[in-house]
């Protein structure tokens, strides 16, 4: 029943119980607030033009391909009857191109972050596990991309997986006239973790990869089924071709691009020197329905990455606020110190 | 006929027989086997569950997750909501599992406890559940009472029994009990009231062999009480199990919600209605967009149900629903439970609410109310017991004209005196050695005319055990003056009269009750003469005096004047040489009235009534009754923190006042201070009104009154009104009565609450819930209601917070309150610290809570913008599901359990830093418009920084790190990092703790993180965790973390400076105090005068004298003594 004793309730008297725990209150006066608000101020701008002294060395060229205008090269590509087409886009570099120059295409207003679009896919499937090429897990949605119609099961399935980006490009050198062609190196463009964990192919089937496909078809708008994706090198087929691991890395902006080839290798492993180019495109890929625009860029990249003028602006911006919101802060403060004294 | 007889006592009145099972069988009464469990083993689950969904929180979460099984529409899966439905379900599974195991536990234990039944003449020992309604049960030292028992015999003398009620009331008191009936073979017949759950209540009959005896409380014996003191007693059990008092008091209590709990219900229905606005436009969207571009993406990906746009913006709308459905934060009302909860145990943890003296900590007792101690401005006080100690002692008395009573005196020369009385006047022993007839006769009343027992353990060391400490102090002060009251029985009482032992036959005790305010005993002393001595309020004895005394009447009067005027509670005492024929006369027709089954009550008075007359005035007693410690340091504490007091007392005028200057609520510096007290309704108008006009000239005569309609609720809000200068009012129990009514109320209200203090005096219990009622409807304002006694218990239920002084008067008011302690100073602790920490913590974590839910949801409309509307979420749907439930709960608890602004002696040294709380100024409907500003804010920052940084931008390898995983992981730590700072710059005191769950909790998001995506995580779930490998390649960049660093600062540094620049142009009370800590200067006391106070209540009048008034009148236990008003002095005053 009850504790007998003289003080046989009393509370604990601990440092946690009565609230008396050894605390630091940190507070917002002028001591520590201006000069904090000057230095962060300095730091960021110091920040600011580092960033923007990098982005204005990266060197970036940037062509739009879509073919909008009735003079641009590759109009005549943009009619839908006009199958396998090819265009030509020229362009001249009036200084070195510094090295590894990477090549990329990019798509504008065009939607990978649409939610039933993302979604439209199989993960199972991707791994390589072949229970998931024929039934679907159920915890993932392909459709309308599952079955085709004849009701066989697409392989790799999704929207995402339909929807390739299958333009394909030459890069050529315009040395007194004749074309010298800069060998593109479309080796190790794509994550190192989707190549070597995410992404897997079914263990072939007596040796061969095709054998594990069977009884599946390729998504519709493929030429090729997966395990002919590269036609040039066995083991960029599949799941593991890079193209195909790039693209299933959706964007998260409608304006985005993608990792086309490096330029790495040979003459050019130093870079494109200046010169004149001509860039052979395979016309392939539809986007002027959606109003799309499709691109292509070269560019190197630097510490930061690649080009982006923002975060160095931004960086000096916030910094030039923050010194002036210091000056403002040391007027009040001057102005306001004495008079709360008398009122407190 | 006959049937109607038989439904009659079934179901109106119990109908019982001793020991006589088959009989009282057939009635089917419980038996003494108790249930407080809910659930077996089998309805545990699903009854539970059953409960919890209809909680509207769980309900919500169960829609949204029927929404999100809707393929259509499922924009998250189904764990976001699963997981955190299940952890809110099974926390609470799991609470009330080990509830009801403990209460399994204890209904086993106490089930299968042993008592002694008599069967069959034989004693058997049973187990308590098996013991049935009509058995006689025996019960010895230390043991718990079994069920409600009728009390038969004990082993005591007069048959008395002391028990203990701590299962009742928590607290040791010891009572007397009575016995009846000493036969125990007995085939008596109970007749009583049906089960019911007043305790101090209790109506039946027993008939013995064809004599009916009345049976009232005193005769019962209550489950959860323990026998003490006593060897044995044998009861008949007249209720068992679920009818006994115990159980039936563990009902439901009322349930109190906050404002803030008002406020927050109504943030929640408006972010119900801005969630389907935030919808609406995003569906809006999608309609338009599906209709622009989404046909021709068709292209890319069709769908099955063709482009329908206004369909789509359909389904939208309800996909954003569940991922907006963050702004509705149902963890909310968990996680304040939790902080009202570790509030609570701050309280019941405080050493400094903690009386060494009684034993007793702060307790509080309903855990949903904390932050509103923070707002409190009225406080409704009762006076006896709660700012005084209601220990009474004898001071001063007035005998035949004489006033006594100014110096210390010595009582050695009595061997029987109570060393602790001290008297200070040396004339009145020279009376009383010198054997002045009338001054022995006073006192020779006052050892005669009581209810007390006293005890000799051994000789000469006397104890009384008194119902009020008032006739202690009476008692005490005859037995130190020579007439020592000894010992009694129901038929004598012996005293010693100066050293020379005198038994007296006591004839009938005419007992107290707060109608009649007076007691009369009638007595035959050695020689033979009756006596009648009557000792009352003055007013009711000097309407009953022999002409003979009108002279001493006058004297006595400008004593008693005197006396109230110190503060101290007055007595009459008369007596009055009675008549042998006409006693026996008198007597008789006592008998017939008490036996009568009607009326019992009004024909005893009548019979009172008229041997109650012509009285010869013998004097007046004033008794003293200390303030408590720190009562007026108390009061001035809370006036300075604007905390308005009113005591509600049933004390005179004089006394309240004078108590009313003595605690320092009543000030020499106050302007004026307003007594009303007349007797008609247009007078006290009147008083009320120029009252009014002279506090504040220019206030008109409509009050101003603010009409609002809220949620279908119509109020009148009375606005505060300027006034220049403290004032005060009294106002007594007459005027009140008037002043409440309906068309006079308003009146009161604005008078009343123009004043700092405001007394009001005799008032009734029903009156002080009035008053308070009064303030809660007609004020925006919290009221506090504080009392000791039952008396109380209406107010404390009425005001917004009751607490209670588990004081002496026992612990009814204790039981009723939401927090209890044992002194009246401890409020000021309740209040200014723990009241004002808990509103700011309350406070705080609701704004940081809505900002950081905000925050977070906001993100998913900008990013609506640029995915087509088709609701993808900006976040990994992990970090949803944890973000509220494990990265962002904790830190945020901490914050609202251990932060404070400033310590608890600065909150003691500035009360007025307690004024924020009772303007609502720490969150409001404002407040929450900022934080919706706010996050909005930091939401565009949080979502165009990331978007803007990572736009077409690459990794410096050249890989791609604008995908939507990276850019999801991103936006997260952006935001998780963006709402921990904002944290640590909302905490005031960083301690340990709470930067541990900072900092612990930011860690822990990275090891979570870099766990889900990692490469085990996706080989096994490969289809839950597909981020796999995000965190690798993205948190290695420089641009990455210069973007998050970028968004914290650019969400950070415009809060610093706005609130540095507040800080310094518009300083709030904290910052000023924050900025200068200097001495107050504390303001003087007064101590002109002296406080006292003093209360009476019924006492052991039919116990006394139970043998022979056997059937003595059910009563109801008074309340405070003197209730009526007595408006003598105030005439003479006016005159």
């Amino acid at each position: 029943m009850k504790n007998e004793g003289k003080s046989a309730q009393r509370p604990d008297n601990t440092a946690f119980t009565q609230q008396r725990l050894p605390a630091w209150q940190p507070i917002l006066s002028a001591g520590i607030v201006i000069p904090g608000f000057l230095i962060i101020g300095l730091a960021f701008i110091g920040i600011g033009i580092g960033l923007f002294l990098t982005s204005q060395t990266i060197q970036v060229q940037e062509m739009d391909y879509t073919g909008v205008e009735k003079d641009s090269p590759c109009f005549r590509c943009t009619i839908p009857s006009n199958l396998n087409c090819t265009c030509e886009v020229t362009f001249s570099l009036s200084t070195l191109f510094t090295g590894p120059v990477f090549f990329y295409y990019g798509l504008s207003n065009y939607y990978q972050n649409f939610r039933r679009y993302g979604v439209s896919k199989d993960y199972n499937q991707l791994t390589g596990d072949t229970r998931y090429f024929k039934s679907r897990s159920p915890e993932e949605d392909c459709s309308p991309y599952s079955y085709d119609s004849n009701n066989n099961p697409i392989v790799p399935c999704g929207a995402i997986a339909n929807s390739i980006f299958n333009d394909t490009f030459e890069l050529y050198q315009i040395i007194n006239g004749t074309k010298k062609q800069v060998p593109l190196d479309g080796r190790g463009i794509s994550w190192w973790t989707d190549y070597n964990i995410k992404y897997r192919n079914p263990s072939p089937v007596n040796g061969s990869l095709a054998k594990a496909f069977d009884g599946t078809v390729k998504p519709i708008n493929w030429p090729r089924p997966a395990y002919e994706l590269d036609l040039t090198d066995p083991n960029n087929n599949g799941f593991l071709n890079q193209d195909f691991l790039v693209w299933m890395r959706r964007a998260a902006l409608p304006q985005f691009r993608k990792l086309y080839r490096r330029i790495t290798d040979g003459d050019y492993a130093a870079g494109l020197p200046a010169g004149n180019y001509s860039l052979t495109v395979h016309y392939n890929y539809p986007v002027l329905s959606f109003d799309g625009r499709k691109k292509v860029v070269f560019s190197n990249v630097s510490w930061m990455g690649g080009k982006n003028n923002f975060l160095g602006l931004a960086y000096l911006v916030v910094g030039s606020l923050c010194v002036v919101m210091s000056v403002v802060m040391l007027v009040v403060y001057a102005k306001f110190k004495f008079s709360d004294d008398d009122d407190a | 006929i006959y049937v109607v007889f038989f439904y009659f006592i079934s179901s109106e009145e119990r109908h019982l027989r001793a020991n006589d099972r088959e009989y009282n069988l057939s009635f089917m009464y419980a038996n003494n086997a108790i249930k407080t469990s809910k659930y077996n083993v089998f309805t545990f689950l699903p009854l539970n569950l059953f409960e919890q969904f209809q909680r509207l929180a769980n309900a919500y979460f169960v829609f949204l997750l029927i929404l999100q099984l809707i393929p259509q529409i499922s924009s998250l899966s189904w764990f976001t909501t699963v997981v955190p439905l299940l952890l809110v379900l099974s926390i609470t599974l799991a609470k009330d599992l080990s509830d009801d195991i403990t209460r399994h536990k204890n209904d086993k234990h106490v089930n299968n406890r042993k008592v002694e039944v008599l069967i069959n003449g034989e004693l058997k020992s049973e187990k308590w559940m098996n013991v049935q309604v009509g058995d006689i049960v025996k019960l010895e030292n230390n043991e718990f009472v079994t069920a409600d028992l009728l009390l038969l015999s004990s082993s005591e003398p007069l048959n008395l029994i002391y028990i203990e009620t701590a299962e009742l009331d928590g607290l040791v008191t010891e009572t007397l009990i009575k016995y009846t009936i000493s036969i125990l073979y007995i085939s008596g017949e109970v007749r009583c009231e049906p089960p019911n759950n007043r305790l101090d209540k209790f109506t039946g009959t027993l008939t013995v062999r064809g004599e009916t005896f009345a049976l009232d409380n005193e005769r019962i014996l209550l489950r959860g009480c323990t026998l003490r003191n006593t060897e044995w007693c044998f009861g008949l059990v007249v209720f068992g199990g679920p009818d006994t008092k115990l159980m039936q008091n563990s009902g439901k209590s009322i349930f109190k919600r906050t404002s803030i709990d008002h406020l927050m219900n109504f943030l929640v229905m408006f972010i119900f209605g801005f969630l389907a606005f935030l919808c609406a436009i995003l569906s809006i969207g999608n309609g338009i967009w599906e209709y622009q571009e989404g046909n021709s993406f068709i292209t890319f990906l069709p769908r099955a149900d063709g482009a329908n746009a206004s369909l789509s913006a359909f389904l939208t709308f309800w996909s954003y629903v569940i991922i907006l459905n963050t702004v509705v934060p149902i963890s909310l009302y968990v996680s304040v439970e939790i902080l009202r909860l570790g509030n609570s145990y701050f309280i019941d943890w405080d050493c400094k609410m903690y009386h060494v003296k009684s034993n007793t900590p702060a307790q509080a007792r309903t855990t949903t109310l904390n932050e509103e101690l923070g707002q409190i401005k009225y406080i409704f006080s009762d006076k006896t017991g709660t700012l005084t100690q209601n220990i009474m002692t004898f001071n001063r008395c007035s005998i035949n004209g004489k006033s006594y009573g100014k110096k210390k005196i010595d009582f050695s020369w009595n061997s029987l005196a109570d060393s602790k009385f001290c008297f200070h006047d040396h004339k009145l022993v020279e009376a009383v050695k010198s054997g002045s007839p009338e001054v022995r006769a006073f006192f020779r009343l006052l050892a005669l005319c009581h209810t007390v027992m006293a005890e000799e353990k051994t000789e000469g060391e006397l104890f009384y055990q008194a119902q009020s400490p008032d006739e202690g102090a009476l008692v005490t002060a005859a037995r130190n003056f020579g007439f020592v009251f000894r010992s009694r029985t129901p038929e004598t009482i012996s005293l010693v009269e100066m050293g020379v032992p005198t038994t007296y036959e006591l004839l009938a005790v005419l007992d107290f009750n707060n109608v009649r305010k007076r007691m009369s005993v009638i007595v035959r002393n050695p020689e033979g003469k009756l006596t009648l001595y009557c000792k009352g309020a003055d007013t009711i004895i000097f309407e009953r005096l022999h002409p003979l005394s009108s002279k001493l009447m006058e004297v006595t009067t400008e004593h008693l004047n005197e006396y109230a005027g110190e503060g101290l509670r007055t007595l009459a005492l008369a007596y009055k040489d009675l008549d042998e024929d006409k006693f026996e006369e008198w007597k008789e027709r006592h008998h017939e009235a008490s036996t009568s089954l009607e009326d019992r009550e009004a024909k005893l008075d009548a019979i009172y009534e008229e041997i109650e007359k012509d009285l010869l005035l013998l004097g007046a007693s004033a008794v003293e009754d200390k303030l408590q410690d720190g009562v007026p340091q108390t009061i001035e504490q809370l006036a300075k923190a604007d905390i308005k007091i009113w005591v509600l007392t049933g004390d005179k005028q004089e006394t309240a006042e004078n108590i009313g200057y003595s605690c320092n609520m009543l000030r020499e510096e106050m302007k004026e201070i307003f007594i009303v007290a007349s007797n008609t309704a247009e007078e006290v108008r009147e008083e009320l009104v120029n009252a009014r006009k002279k506090m504040s000239p220019e206030s008109g005569d409509e009050p101003p009154i603010e009409k609002s309609r809220f949620l279908g609720k119509k109020s009148q809000v009375v606005e505060d009104e300027k006034v220049n200068g403290e004032y005060g009012l009294v106002i007594n129990g007459h005027s009140l009565a008037f002043a409440l009514q309906k068309d006079m109320q308003l009146e009161l209200l604005r008078t009343a609450c123009m004043c700092q203090a405001v007394i009001c005096c005799r008032v009734t219990p029903l009156q002080k819930a009035q008053v308070v009622e009064l303030v809660k409807k007609h004020k925006k304002a919290v009221t506090l209601a504080i009392g000791d006694g039952a008396n109380d218990v209406s107010m404390i239920k009425t005001a917004h917070i009751g607490v209670g002084i588990s004081g002496q008067e026992g612990m009814q008011a204790v039981l009723s309150s939401d927090f209890s302690f044992a002194q009246f100073r401890y409020l000021q602790r309740l209040l200014l610290v723990h009241g004002r920490w808990s509103y700011l913590r309350m406070c705080k974590f609701l704004r940081y809570f809505f900002y950081k839910n905000f925050t977070f949801t906001f993100v998913h409309f900008w990013y609506a913008f640029f995915c087509g509307f088709s609701a993808q979420t900006v976040y990994d749907e992990w970090f949803i599901t944890l973000y509220n439930l494990i990265y962002a709960a904790l830190p945020v608890i901490g914050l609202s359990l251990f932060d404070q602004d400033v310590n608890d002696r600065w909150s003691f040294q500035y009360p007025q830093l307690y004024a924020p709380g009772q303007l609502n100024q720490y969150f409001s409907k404002m407040a929450f418009a900022r934080i919706l500003l706010h996050s909005c804010y930091s939401s565009l920052i949080l979502f165009f920084v990331p978007w803007a940084a990572m736009c077409d931008t690459v990794r410096d390898d050249g890989k791609d790190i604008a995908d939507y995983q990276s850019f999801a992981l991103l936006a997260q730590t952006c935001l998780l990092i963006v709402v921990s700072v904002q944290l640590g710059l909302d905490t005031y005191y960083w301690t340990a703790v709470s930067q541990f769950f900072l900092w612990g909790s930011l860690s822990v998001y990275f090891a979570v993180t870099f766990t889900m995506y990692s490469n085990g995580m996706y080989l096994i779930f490969t289809s839950s965790f597909p981020f796999i490998g995000t965190a690798r390649n993205s948190l290695n960049q420089p641009n990455i973390w210069l973007t998050i660093f970028l968004t914290t600062i650019l969400c950070i540094l415009p809060v610093v400076a706005k609130r540095f620049l507040f800080i310094q142009l518009k300083p709030t009370i904290n910052d000023k105090v924050g900025s200068t800590p200097r001495k107050v200067p504390r303001r003087r006391i007064s101590t002109r005068r002296s406080g006292y106070a003093f209360s009476h209540a019924r006492g052991y009048g039919d116990l006394v004298t139970s043998g022979r008034f056997l059937r003595i009148p059910v009563k109801t236990r008074s309340a405070l003594f003197p209730h009526t008003d007595t408006t003598l002095y105030l005439y003479k005053k006016n005159m």
